[in-house]
């Protein structure tokens, strides 16, 4: 009896490729999409304002978008597992205000104890919205929506009226936006690596690809055993901890913390995640397109600064943009169903 | 290649399984035997048991009796994940895969090839995939997204996960029910390169054809009970549907038919792609119209594009003669059509509404006064049908979730004929209700069309459609397959024409 079928054989290669490459390629248009949009907005504002090109802005938006950038790979982690986190805006506030006093509280505090707290603190909410969305099996929408109330509510109880001024921060941890490496900031790039790290992490390990899984088909996800709410507790617990870091970041960069620091934040990122390609009910998307949704909302947001127009415009591009990109999103999924059913089709008969 | 696989010692074995849900025993005496090497066929009618069988095997269900056997050795199963563990897969019709991940994934998940830091092996996990499909004769590309994958390439992947698993024991539930022509050949195709690699498959089929072309041996369930198992040689079609079928007919019997009126309902040429095709029917006044036919083959479909719920293609629907607009069922209510959906608790009732609520629901234009419903009328026009129905309730206000099955499917019927319809479309009027309701739902459809109601059923039970219907049509594969009086039909006819064993002219 030959047993070829049931044992594992050295592999051959695959040989269609056709739909694959066309799958491909639309994620890559997904992406190069914002850049286009993106070199547009570059291209316009520069061309009437040349000195939006100045050195100092480009460093300006750049460290601007790092704050964005970090807390999109957080949400990206959420919004990919069919989730949303929309706690990190109030998250970001709390540590900034709790770190940025240790440096009153304590002279001489080393700045990695002061990350560490942060981080902490945003591990520790991000646990609890963990906790009940994984455990509780309460929707993320209402979990985190709650949660971004309570924590803001404690964050004023703590602050009161007061707030941390700039002079009672060390100068080198104020400085830390300000470094620059070859007119790069370090922020920037290391922000960059950190996404990089991440989007490899989601593109490559099996817990990564799980929480593609668990957003694209909740109910498969069960029936091949991955541990749902294993997963979904570590995206949040990440989200918040990567919140909490931002708050440092946040305090480094203002050198102002009241109650009111990152308010209103979790929505930006939001858009910033579904202008960069993340589905908003989870399964697809990259860590690189989210980080690219808020590059492109800062440069936007810089760019009507130094044009002069009112904040206002800000909100309405930022609006009609998360429009555009779902419509997109939608027109070319129809399109690529249509197009992959052609190809099996075809095959077939 | 033949074996004989009467030598082999069979790789999987059920005997005497039983499995009950609350009063309904699904399960009497479950008993098969796969040998390795043989495509084996179960087939049964429409709740003779054989999903309750499936579920069984794949871990979904613990039997409340009998013993599994894999290799001779007694195994208990408690989920799916034991069944796989087990070397058993199940292929189920519509498959269920990460429609956002790439073919290769979705065998892999969870067990991708890895490299040194437990980084996934992307082109090995390809290969690995692609290798799978060589084997299996097919060329699906391993790297393409699922999304936009036909049925049948999915329940191909499916099969690939379960050979990267190496199942020994391949169930395929009614894999060939949404399948064209051309791929029902490629599944056979993979069947025998499973066979031939020593797996035994499972096949479990309603087209009697497709057991005869492609199944060696062939156990047939009636009631949830094991009749026989065969081999398929020297078998002929006929004693397959007697074995199904072989039940006395219970003695319970309608009055005698009014005489019909009008023709109320006039379907003509009715026609959606794929899905139905040139389907035309006319029930009249006091008539009880039957659609008869397998699953899936395109009777709720029917009902659903008569009321407006899906679209059609081609074709007309007219009450008392006026056309209906298309893909409304306002307007097929507003011309006195009700219907009564096959998935009540889904589709027929709001669950957390009360029974007076979910009574009143289609008669709010009725009860409204100055733009309010007005709740003591409510309470009124649901009183009177709960009473006329002999619905079994606590209060009308509690929640309709507390009823029993049978007291919810009335609760649905009254919802409707509190509209007073003309025509009222049932569709599996007492699934999963018990006898003595049962037997009240019969009654009650035979009183409204005594009352000039014309009805048009949908019914898998055959016992059913010959007690109550004046006239049975047969559906099969999307067309009508034949048409009965109730004098000249016989459930052997039924099951014939629906399972395309005779060609019957219309």
């Amino acid at each position: 009896m030959t047993d070829t079928l049931l044992r594992r054989e050295p592999p051959e290669t695959p040989a269609e490729t056709g739909s694959r490459r066309l799958a491909e390629r639309v994620s890559r248009i997904r992406e190069s999409g914002i850049i286009v949009v993106l070199a547009l907005f570059v291209a316009v504002t520069a061309g009437v304002q040349p000195r939006f090109l100045s050195v100092t802005n480009i460093q300006f938006v750049l460290v601007n978008t790092t704050i964005y950038a970090l807390l999109a790979l957080g949400e990206t982690m959420v919004v990919i597992s069919r989730n949303v986190d929309l706690s990190v805006g109030s998250v970001l506030g709390m540590s900034a205000y709790l770190s940025a006093s240790l440096f009153g509280q304590h002279h001489g505090i080393p700045i990695p104890v002061v990350f560490l707290v942060g981080l902490g603190i945003g591990l520790g909410w991000g646990i609890v919205n963990g906790l009940l969305v994984a455990a509780g099996r309460v929707p993320s929408l209402v979990v985190t929506l709650a949660t971004l109330y309570i924590i803001r509510g404690v964050d004023i109880l703590i602050v009161g009226g007061g707030m941390v001024t700039a002079n009672t921060l060390p100068g080198s941890f104020t400085d830390i936006p300000k470094d620059t490496v070859g007119g790069i900031p370090d922020l920037a790039i290391a922000v960059a690596a950190v996404i990089a790290a991440g989007a490899y992490y989601l593109r490559s390990f099996r817990s990564g690809r799980e929480l593609y899984a668990i957003g694209s088909n909740p109910g498969a996800a069960r029936l091949a055993g991955i541990t749902i709410g294993g997963r979904v507790f570590t995206a949040f617990a990440v989200s918040g901890a990567i919140a909490g870091v931002v708050g440092v970041l946040w305090a480094a960069q203002y050198g102002t913390v009241d109650s009111t620091a990152g308010t209103g934040y979790e929505l930006t990122v939001v858009t910033a995640v579904v202008v960069g390609g993340v589905a908003i009910f989870g399964g697809s998307g990259s860590a690189v397109g989210a980080a690219l949704g808020a590059l492109l909302l800062s440069t936007i947001n810089s760019a009507l600064y130094v044009l002069g127009i009112s904040d206002f415009w800000d909100q309405a591009i930022a609006g009609f943009l998360l429009l555009l990109a779902i419509t997109i999103d939608r027109i070319i999924s129809v399109r690529l169903t249509a197009a992959l059913r052609l190809r099996s089709t075809r095959r077939a008969t | 290649m033949e074996k004989a696989p009467d030598e082999l010692k069979p790789v999987l074995e059920l005997r005497h399984a039983a499995k009950s849900f609350g009063a309904v025993q699904a399960l009497v005496d479950g008993s098969i035997e796969l040998r390795p090497g043989e495509a084996h066929a179960l087939v049964g009618e429409n709740g003779a048991g054989k999903s309750t069988l499936v579920k069984i095997l794949a871990g979904v269900y613990q039997p409340d009796a009998g013993s599994l056997l894999v290799d001779g050795r007694e195994v208990v199963l408690h989920s799916p994940a034991m069944a796989l563990a087990a070397g058993i897969a199940v292929i189920y019709q519509e498959p269920t895969l990460f429609p956002d991940l790439t073919v290769a994934e979705n065998i892999f998940i969870g067990r991708q090839p890895l490299l040194p830091g437990r980084r996934i092996d992307r082109r090995a996990m390809l290969a690995e995939a692609g290798a799978i499909f060589g084997r299996l004769g097919v060329p699906l590309d391993p790297g393409r997204i699922a999304r936009g994958l036909s049925i049948a390439d999915q329940q191909i992947v499916e099969i690939g996960k379960a050979l990267s698993l190496n199942a020994r024991i391949i169930v395929m539930d009614e894999p060939t029910a949404a399948l064209s022509a051309a791929e029902v050949d490629r599944l056979f195709d993979v069947v025998r390169a499973l066979r031939s690699a020593g797996a035994a498959v499972l096949f479990i089929s309603h087209r009697l054809e497709e057991v005869f072309a492609i199944c060696q041996r062939v156990t047939v369930m009636r009631d949830g009970a094991h009749v026989f198992t065969r081999p398929v040689a020297g078998l002929a079609a006929d004693d397959l549907v007697r074995a199904m079928v072989g039940r006395e007919l219970a003695a319970w019997q309608a009055g005698l038919p009014a005489a019909p009126g009008e023709a109320i309902l006039q379907v003509k040429r009715l026609t959606r792609e794929g899905v139905f095709v040139d389907v035309s029917l006319t029930v009249r006044a006091g008539e009880i119209v039957a659609l008869a036919g397998l699953v899936g083959s395109g009777r709720t479909e029917v009902a659903r594009a008569i009321f407006g719920i899906d679209r059609y293609d081609a074709g007309t629907v007219a009450v008392r003669g006026r056309d209906l607009r298309r893909a409304s069922p306002t307007a097929a209510m507003a011309a006195g059509v009700g219907f009564v959906p096959e998935d009540r608790r889904q589709q027929g009732l709001v669950m957390e509404m009360s029974v007076q609520q979910n009574i009143a629901l289609a008669s709010l234009r009725q009860l409204r006064q100055a733009w309010l419903i007005r709740a003591a009328a409510e309470s009124r026009l649901a009183t009177d049908w709960a009473i006329r129905l002999k619905i079994r309730y606590g209060r009308l206000t509690d929640s309709v979730a507390m009823l029993s099955g049978g007291n919810q499917q009335k609760v649905v019927l009254a919802k409707w004929l509190a509209r007073r319809p003309a025509v009222l479309i049932v569709d599996e009027p007492t699934r999963g209700i018990d006898v003595a309701t049962k037997a009240e739902v019969h009654q009650l459809l035979v009183k409204l069309a005594q009352d000039g109601v014309g009805i048009l059923m949908i019914s898998s039970e055959l016992p059913e459609v010959l007690r109550v219907s004046d006239r049975i049509l047969v559906m099969r594969e999307g067309r009508l397959a034949a048409e009965y009086s109730r004098a000249q039909a016989t459930e052997e006819e039924i099951m014939s024409a629906a399972t395309g064993q005779q060609a019957q002219a219309l």
